[in-house]
C-alpha cells in the first residue's frame, strides 16, 4: 500500500527526470542513453508496485516494436543527410523561434537521440520482462 | 580582502575533506554489517545506509572539484538506490519481483 502510494508519485518524478536527461544531453551530463535507462527504471518501479497484468493493460506497448523503431529512427536521420548532399552521419543545427522558450538551437544529433533512447527502452525492457516471464 | 578569500577556501576545503574521511569510515563499518550481518534484511539495510552516504560523497567531491556536474549523479544514485532496495525489499518478502497477478 505504501508502495504503490510512493510509486504513484515518484514515477512521474522518474519521468520528468529522464526527460530532463534526454533533453540536457547536448551541453550537460546526460543523452539518450541514460534518459532511457531512467525511463524503463520508471516503467520497472510501476512493474514492481502493480504487477504485470496491471501495467501491460495500462501501458500496451509492445517492447520488441520499439527497438526496431528507435533503430528505424537513427538510420533514417543519419540517410537524411544524404538529401542534401553531405556524407553519412553529417549534422547540422539551426537557431530556430519557438513560441513559449524564445530562440533555440535545435540539432539533427537530437532525433539521433531519440533513437538511441527508444531503442535503450526497448531493449531493457525487452530483457527485464522475458527474465521475469519464465516459470 | 583577497587574504579573507583564500582563507575561507581553505577552511571549505579543510572541512570538506575531514568530512569525506568521517563518511568513509561510516561505509567501512556499514561494509562490516553487510558482511557480518546474520540476516539478509542487515544487508539489505546497510546497503540502503552504504548508498546514502555515496550521496553524500558524490556531493562532497562536488565542492571540492567546484563543479556542478556532479547533482544529476547524486540524483541518479538516489533513484537506482531506491529501485534497488525496493526490489530486494520485495524478493525477501514475496520471493517474486515482479508479479505475473496482484490481486
Amino acid at each position: 500500500m505504501i508502495l504503490r502510494t510512493t510509486t504513484t508519485l515518484i514515477a512521474f518524478i522518474l519521468f520528468g527526470f529522464s526527460i530532463y536527461l534526454f533533453l540536457a544531453g547536448h551541453s550537460a551530463p546526460g543523452g539518450g542513453f541514460i534518459g532511457g535507462l531512467m525511463t524503463s527504471a520508471a516503467i520497472l518501479l510501476m512493474f514492481m508496485a502493480y504487477g504485470h497484468r496491471a501495467v501491460t493493460t495500462i501501458l500496451p506497448i509492445n517492447y520488441r516494436l520499439l527497438i526496431s523503431i528507435g533503430l528505424f529512427i537513427a538510420v533514417l536521420t543519419s540517410v537524411g543527410s544524404f538529401l542534401f548532399g553531405e556524407p553519412f552521419l553529417s549534422q547540422t543545427f539551426e537557431y530556430f523561434y519557438v513560441p513559449v522558450l524564445g530562440e533555440k538551437e535545435l540539432a539533427t544529433a537530437l532525433l539521433f537521440d531519440l533513437g538511441v533512447y527508444f531503442t535503450v527502452i526497448g531493449v531493457s525492457m525487452t530483457i527485464i520482462l522475458t527474465i521475469a516471464d519464465d516459470r | 580582502m583577497n587574504s579573507f578569500v583564500n582563507t575561507s577556501e581553505q577552511i571549505v576545503q579543510v572541512v570538506t575533506i575531514i568530512c569525506m574521511v568521517v563518511i568513509s569510515i561510516s561505509i567501512i563499518l556499514l561494509m562490516y554489517r553487510v558482511i557480518v550481518g546474520p540476516t539478509n534484511p542487515d544487508r539489505a539495510v546497510a546497503l540502503d545506509a552504504i548508498g546514502i552516504n555515496l550521496m553524500a560523497l558524490a556531493g562532497l567531491v562536488a565542492i571540492l572539484l567546484l563543479t556542478t556536474r556532479l547533482n544529476d549523479v547524486i540524483l541518479l544514485i538516489g533513484i537506482l538506490l531506491f529501485i534497488g532496495t525496493v526490489a530486494f525489499s520485495k524478493y525477501l518478502e514475496m520471493g517474486v519481483v515482479i508479479d505475473r497477478d496482484l490481486d
